[in-house]
């Protein structure tokens, strides 16, 4: 059944009518003309869909766009500045960090709000010590904190390295 | 996906009134698990009642030493809490070792105590499941079942319960607060969940309409020395094969306490009462450790291709008690 609901994407509101059972990621991509964020597995399973929701990560594919009007949503097409890519979108670019790039979206808004995770002390299953104030993202942090970003192409080895270059500076 | 009406809660008792009416309907909280299984045609509400931003959200110290958790709060969030990471580190475990950050933030207390099982059989709805549609059979006992129960099953459902963080909690002896159509009540985490026995479509003693409106876990000072271990098939986002929840008090080399909770291996959160009892009182040395993981799995029933299940979690056991117990010194 159809509602009206208005969502809040890359700081502009847009009005329109929608099943109940559209997901963020159908209204993104069939309804906006925001392809950026891509359909694998649309199961919550492979990451392509990540978006950032009130500046967190989530599977775009598993949220109602009905349940998310009064959130902040920022897609793929939203962290540029202008034409200024993001750090973590040139970083990505300068080590090679994708082959086919059909996850690459995913994985660039995972990264980018992994590491506001990383800068607010969130521990992660790999962290030593879960009551520490500060966490050290070496590479087994960054492997952990994004394998809900899987890579058919195996661009890891190039992956780990682009995020770490941005989590450096 | 089945056509459903979308109802927006402002308050628990209104929530609850709404979902009372409709007998096909379900609350929605981050849908991570609700959402695919309408999706796979395994749910088919035809009302959902958003109560995610119920206020409920907030994490908030008990008098005596207890947290209160509400059935809002993400997984994410309540994994990094200063005050669980310190009180309660299995449960912070728990919470990280459990899907992936982006589900995490999604994902509530009160949906993932809810989630239904990753049984293959359940979420196909082409193959016949006593969980899914009563009294169909259960092919997963002929089938694929190396991912199933050893402990509590019946002929009629081998299914596991696939939350990690109320493995934690039901070490905890968390209590699970409701609020329903004939008011409030609290549920205890060790009496919430339920053998599959000959009814195996519930998967807990709530009623319908019965909304969890938060968790509260009591004081337990020894919990700063605790673990949560998880064997899974890869090292990260996947469900346990068998994953332990580990708190241990040892004084001059006596267990003095101790709470022990198994996941992966039964319908709920098994809390391993025999180990416990066996612990209490022995010294802290491998041998009592071997001796207590082998009470706790000597009611195993393994089938063809689960049967290392019952070994792992001995040893996930042995290896959980002999780090808490080496921290100790």
């Amino acid at each position: 059944m159809d509602v009206e609901i208005t969502l809040r994407i890359n700081g502009s509101a847009r009005t329109l009518s929608v099943d109940t059972r559209t997901t963020l990621l159908d209204a993104l991509r069939e309804r906006l003309d925001l392809t950026g964020s891509k359909k694998g597995c649309d199961h919550g399973q492979c990451g392509a869909c990540t978006v950032l929701i009130d500046g967190r990560r989530a599977n775009s594919c598993l949220a109602l766009a009905i349940a998310h009007q009064d959130a902040e949503i920022t897609t793929i097409e939203g962290l540029a500045d202008g034409e200024r890519l993001h750090p973590m979108q040139a970083s990505f670019i300068e080590h090679d960090a994708f082959q086919c790039g059909y996850c690459t979206p995913g994985q660039i808004c995972s990264a980018v709000a992994m590491l506001r995770e990383v800068e607010q002390g969130w521990p992660s299953w790999v962290t030593d010590d879960v009551a520490a104030d500060r966490v050290t993202l070496d590479d087994d942090e960054i492997r952990e904190r994004m394998s809900g970003n899987l890579c058919r192409c195996a661009a890891y080895a190039n992956i780990v390295p682009a995020i770490a270059q941005v989590a450096a500076t | 996906m089945n056509p459903f009406r979308y109802e927006r809660a402002n308050d628990a008792q209104g929530a609850v009134a709404t979902l009372a009416r409709e007998t096909n309907g379900a609350f929605l909280g981050g849908g991570t698990n609700l959402v695919d299984l309408m999706k796979l045609g395994v749910a088919t509400p035809e009302l959902l009642v958003d109560v995610a931003r119920l206020p409920y959200d907030d994490i908030e110290e008990l008098p005596g030493g207890g947290v209160r958790i509400g059935a809002a709060v993400k997984n994410s969030v309540l994994a990094a809490n200063p005050l669980i990471r310190k009180r309660y580190p299995l449960l912070s475990r728990a919470l990280l070792s459990g899907a992936s950050g982006q589900l995490r933030n999604l994902a509530t207390t009160g949906g993932n105590l809810l989630q239904r099982t990753r049984c293959l059989y359940f979420q196909d709805v082409t193959k016949p499941c006593n969980k899914r549609r009563p009294g169909s059979g259960c092919p997963a006992r002929e089938g694929y079942h190396r991912n199933l129960a050893i402990l509590g099953a019946s002929e009629h459902c081998i299914a596991t319960h696939p939350s990690d963080m109320a493995v934690a909690m039901i070490a905890l002896d968390a209590l699970v607060r409701v609020e329903g159509p004939s008011g409030e009540r609290t549920i205890p985490l060790t009496e919430f969940y339920r053998l599959p026995g000959d009814t195996p479509q519930r998967d807990t003693v709530l009623e319908h309409g019965e909304l969890i409106t938060a968790v509260d876990v009591p004081a337990l000072p020894f919990a700063t020395r605790s673990t949560y271990e998880k064997v899974r098939d890869r090292a990260s986002y996947a469900f346990a094969l068998v994953s332990v929840a580990a708190a241990l008090d040892v004084e001059g080399g006596t267990v003095r306490d101790v709470r022990l909770a198994l996941g992966g291996v039964a319908h709920r959160p098994w809390r391993a009462t025999r180990a416990e009892d066996v612990l209490r009182g022995a010294p802290a040395n491998a041998e009592t450790f071997a001796h207590a993981a082998d009470a706790e799995l000597a009611a195993a029933q393994p089938l063809r291709d689960n049967a290392f299940k019952v070994t792992l979690a001995k040893r996930v056991i042995a290896r959980a008690l002999t780090d808490l117990a080496e921290r100790a010194q």
